[in-house]
């Protein structure tokens, strides 16, 4: 190998080498993350942080089906048994007596903290009368039984008015001693993991281990489980699933093709090469410059760079018989310029104030440049020197004959500009889908189970949520008290039915001291007592318990998140405090007012208006949507202007108007055709759709410059490797377009049809020699 | 309630349990009502099944241990079958406690309280202990509970003693006593002492 071959090798190698090294070391992330702005509103960072690690994002909801309620309820009671000694996950409930017993047993012990009716009014003999007269009324109703034993310790009824506030939300249903569906023909759990939401491998390990725990709990049951966890896992085995059976199906089917036409299993492989560095020095480059790597830039990355397959394709055949020299000078200025091309258009994700755009932009455009560098400077290299393709010239030729004369040709291409034009303008401008469900992988029978156990659970996906911040954990939690003031009015009032705050699981301890301070001493109550109980059934000498009770409970140490520990108390607690880089973040998730029998709709200013500045009130479904509807819109106006950017450099680098039109049109019409389709179809329109409109316009514009720089008769062969490569193109994103999963059916019924009529319009708006068209005509 | 005295059939009643005493081997005529459909038991039953709906006054006397005096309410009575009940009280305090199928509801001026019968067990089957009566439902009686049924078709008593362990536990038996189909007094008394009893009268339909 002589010196002018080391360098380029060498260089190529010393790419790969740092590229890699940038790609072992960079962190990969797979949210929402992906979607936020540069400078996120506060809104949007809270949605982030909830998906990642919001209390929804750990639950994985359980159900045990079949068999009978006894059966059912002995599983349950197994499967949680199993799963608490399990280390992957940090609680599992499912009503069980004893954590109800342990859950009663903290609050009676802590009464005189966690209730919010202790002031020191609370304890005058006038209130203290009130008091004590309506528990003794409660004994007239058939829980008597039961409350009367605490009657001589708890008078005031503390117990029953904080086991009030926090049923408010009412549990699941009991059967057999576990939850169960309110028709009882299910059993219910709710297992907590440990591993956070964005970490799917952890949530995959904590499912297997649901479903073995499960195993031999008991003969006829059957195991559902739903949840974001579960969606997650699930959807990306699906994706992982698609992507690799249709890989394999697709890759064997072209790779086929190119056999046929290569003759040489070497030249095949080699043919990879471009597209691998370019996705190797994508990824790394992407590292360099971020450090993390979006799990959408990897998978639109891999696909915007889908033409730098074609390169490889050119290379081989174009230079067939002339041999790389002459590919050099003939072919390679028309693929660097169809590369330029598609780097300019990306060029514009980059100052989109996107990260995840930008990370795009950066992927591709070093994707794009490193393929087509390694096309002209290492294939020419490392191909064999004897390959012996098959002729596709008279394929080329055939093609060509069959190109109309230009009336017809051009009467064509404008009339389905024309026909696509309307349909859209008809269609209002193709719809976009602004709903980020559209993307979501999750099946509708799996949202149906999912809607039917959160029913069962009593447990509604919190759409509105109230967030209180503080520096650190108190500070947060003094934030959700004042909070909780402001959102009593609004339950008074209507506005919402209720709401759930950490500050009742675990008060501040401002509000704890308060509390405390507020409890009078022995004697000071003991005479209050006798004077309350005066005209009460029930005398202050059998009251002397209670006595003793707010005694002690004035000396009590402040309570703590520890002492939480093993209640669900605690569990829910945890759920509702997340803490976060710059501090902690108190969540108040609302309950929608019911009217006519379903939920409504909260008004979300008036919440906003008596919370003050105090806290932030959100609707987390319309911040997502607000969320990625803000980035599909920066895409397509990223895309608008990356097609004004080739413009004019297909003008500049043409010399001509006409001629940039020529290589301009054909995409563009392929483009419009495919999205007046799908408008027609009734498909909206997602952000997939856009990155596959995007490969069109770079694979397209590769074919425009071809056919409008070597259309001539004896240019069989540089048709015939278009055709070659169309069918490549086709053949893979065709595949896709069968794809279960709704993003990859979105990719590929855009690119599959859209290149085929890329490939179509760049031969119809063609070029030909005048000799030609003489001929023809 | 009202009282219809039926002399010649409580005769005929007296000399078919005698007979009854004396065929069958056990002293008294526990858990004859499920054993022998045709028994007075299964006649009481069907009487109470032709009342789906019931209005009547009560009067509660519950006396504790831990009060000095008695707690004395009275109300109304309102049923309709299958398992709806409702206690309207009217003195000393206007209140409802409403059973609806697994819901009990306390509602005093606006306040309202729910419980869900399914997480109180024990509540739920003191409550049926009088749902069932009502309903003339001798299976879902003894389902919960051990049923000594005494007396005739004009005036008897049902003795029943909780099976549930958690229920057992708090109440050691509740007293039936009716006339035909009507309830006259429902007594509880709790394991420690502790009885509530409720005298129903004036029953309308």
């Amino acid at each position: 190998m002589n010196r002018r071959n080391t360098v380029p090798l060498a260089l190529w190698l010393a790419a790969l080498a740092v590229a890699g090294c940038f790609a072992v070391r960079a962190r990969y992330v797979a949210d929402l993350s992906a979607l936020l702005p540069a400078q996120p509103t506060r809104a949007q960072r809270l949605l982030a942080d909830l998906l990642r690690s919001g209390p929804a994002s750990t639950s994985i909801l359980i159900a045990i089906d079949g068999a009978d309620g006894e059966a059912r309820a002995r599983a349950s009671r197994a499967l949680a048994a199993r799963l608490r000694r399990d280390g992957a996950f940090t609680a599992v409930l499912n009503g069980d007596p004893t954590a109800a017993a342990r859950d009663r047993r903290f609050i009676f012990d802590h009464r005189y903290v966690l209730s919010d009716a202790i002031t020191a009014a609370h304890f005058t003999a006038a209130h203290l009368h009130t008091a004590i007269e309506r528990t003794i009324d409660e004994l007239a109703t058939p829980a008597g039984p039961w409350l009367k034993s605490l009657l001589p310790r708890d008078p005031t009824g503390e117990v029953e008015r904080i086991a009030d506030r926090w049923g408010s939300g009412g549990g699941p249903a009991i059967r057999h001693g576990v939850w169960s569906s309110p028709t009882g023909d299910r059993a219910l759990l709710i297992a907590i993991t440990r591993s956070s939401g964005s970490d799917t491998d952890g949530q995959s390990r904590a499912l297997v281990a649901i479903r073995r725990a499960f195993r031999g709990t008991g003969a006829g049951l059957r195991l559902r489980l739903s949840g974001p966890p579960v969606f997650a896992v699930a959807a990306r085995a699906r994706i992982e699933r698609s992507v690799l059976r249709l890989s394999v199906l697709g890759g064997a089917l072209i790779v086929a093709l190119l056999l046929v036409v290569y003759r040489s299993p070497v030249a095949v492989l080699l043919g990879l090469l471009p597209v691998l560095t370019g996705a190797l020095v994508g990824v790394g480059a992407v590292a360099a410059v971020f450090g993390t790597v979006q799990g959408v830039t990897l998978g639109f990355g891999v696909t915007l760079i889908g033409e730098a397959v074609d390169y490889a394709i050119y290379f081989f055949i174009q230079s067939g018989d002339g041999g790389g020299a002459g590919w050099r000078q003939r072919f390679w200025p028309t693929v660097r310029l169809g590369a330029l091309t598609s780097i300019c258009g990306f060029a514009t994700l980059l100052p989109t104030g996107f990260p995840g755009l930008a990370q795009l932009g950066i992927y591709s455009i070093s994707g794009l440049a490193a393929a087509a560098l390694t096309t002209r400077f290492v294939l020419p290299i490392v191909a064999p020197r004897q390959l012996r393709l098959r002729d596709v010239a008279p394929l080329g030729r055939a093609l060509r004959r069959r190109i109309p004369r230009r009336i017809i040709a051009h009467t064509l291409a404008a009339s389905f500009a024309i026909v696509s034009l309307a349909t859209l303008v008809l269609a209002h401008g193709g719809a976009w889908n602004h709903d980020l469900a559209a993307l979501s992988p999750v099946s509708a029978a799996d949202q149906r189970l999912d809607a039917s156990l959160r029913a069962d659970l009593g447990a509604a996906d919190v759409r509105d949520i109230v967030v209180a911040r503080g520096a650190d954990r108190q500070a947060a939690l003094r934030g959700a008290e004042r909070a909780d003031a402001a959102l009593r009015t609004l339950v008074g009032a209507g506005v919402i039915a209720g709401f759930e705050s950490p500050a009742d699981y675990l008060p501040s301890r401002a509000v704890q001291r308060a509390r405390r301070r507020s409890l009078p001493d022995a004697p000071t109550l003991a005479a209050n007592l006798r004077r309350a109980t005066a005209q009460l059934p029930l005398r202050d000498q059998r009251l002397a318990h209670f006595v003793a009770d707010v005694e002690a409970a004035r000396h009590a140490p402040a309570l703590t998140s520890a002492d939480l520990a093993g209640t669900s108390l605690g569990v829910a607690f945890d759920r509702l405090m997340l803490r976060r880089s710059d501090g902690w973040i108190a969540l108040l998730p609302l309950r929608a007012p019911i009217v006519g029998g379903r939920a409504a709709p909260i008004d979300l200013r008036r919440v906003r208006a008596v919370l003050g500045g105090a806290a932030d009130a959100f609707d987390l479904k319309a911040e997502a949507e607000a969320l990625y509807s803000g980035y599909l819109h920066k895409a397509l106006r990223a895309s608008a202007a990356g097609f004004v950017a080739i413009a004019l450099l297909l003008w500049v680098a043409l010399r001509s108007p006409r001629r940039a039109l020529r290589v301009l049109a054909p995409p563009m019409l392929a483009v419009l055709t495919i999205a007046a389709a799908l408008s027609l179809a009734g498909e909206k329109l997602t952000i997939l759709h856009l990155v596959g409109m995007l490969l069109i316009v770079a694979i397209g514009s590769n074919y425009a410059l071809f056919f409008e720089r070597h259309c001539g008769p004896d240019d069989g062969a540089t048709i015939g490797s278009l055709a070659v490569a169309n069918a490549a193109t086709v053949i893979g994103f065709g595949l896709l377009a069968l794809a279960g999963v709704p993003v990859l059916r979105d990719l590929g019924m855009t690119v599959a049809p859209g290149a085929l009529l890329a490939f179509l319009f760049s031969a119809l708006i063609a070029r030909r020699e005048p000799r030609m068209a003489a001929a023809h005509g | 309630m009202t009282r219809k005295r039926a002399p010649f059939a409580l005769l005929a009643l007296l000399v078919l349990l005698a007979l009854l005493a004396l065929l069958a081997p056990a002293p008294s005529l526990r858990a004859l009502g499920v054993a022998a459909p045709d028994g007075d038991f299964a006649r009481i039953m069907r009487l109470l099944r032709e009342h789906p709906h019931r209005r009547a006054r009560f009067t509660e006397r519950q006396h504790l241990a831990v009060l000095d005096r008695p707690l004395e309410v009275t109300g109304e009575l309102l049923y309709d079958a299958p398992d709806r009940l409702e206690e309207r009280l009217l003195r000393p305090r206007r209140e409802s406690v409403l059973v609806d199928g697994d819901r009990l509801t306390v509602t005093r001026g606006k306040h309202r309280r729910v419980l869900d019968l399914t997480r109180y067990p024990p509540i739920a089957t003191l409550i049926e202990s009088i749902r069932a009566t009502l309903a003339g439902d001798a299976a879902a009686l003894s389902r919960s509970f051990t049923v000594d049924f005494s007396g005739d078709v004009a005036r008897w008593t049902l003795r029943l003693t909780p099976r549930p362990a958690a229920l057992a536990r708090r109440v050691a038996l509740i007293r039936i006593d009716g006339a035909r189909g009507a309830l006259l007094r429902v007594e509880i008394r709790e394991t420690d002492g502790d009885r509530s009893s409720m005298r129903i009268e004036d029953e309308a339909r």
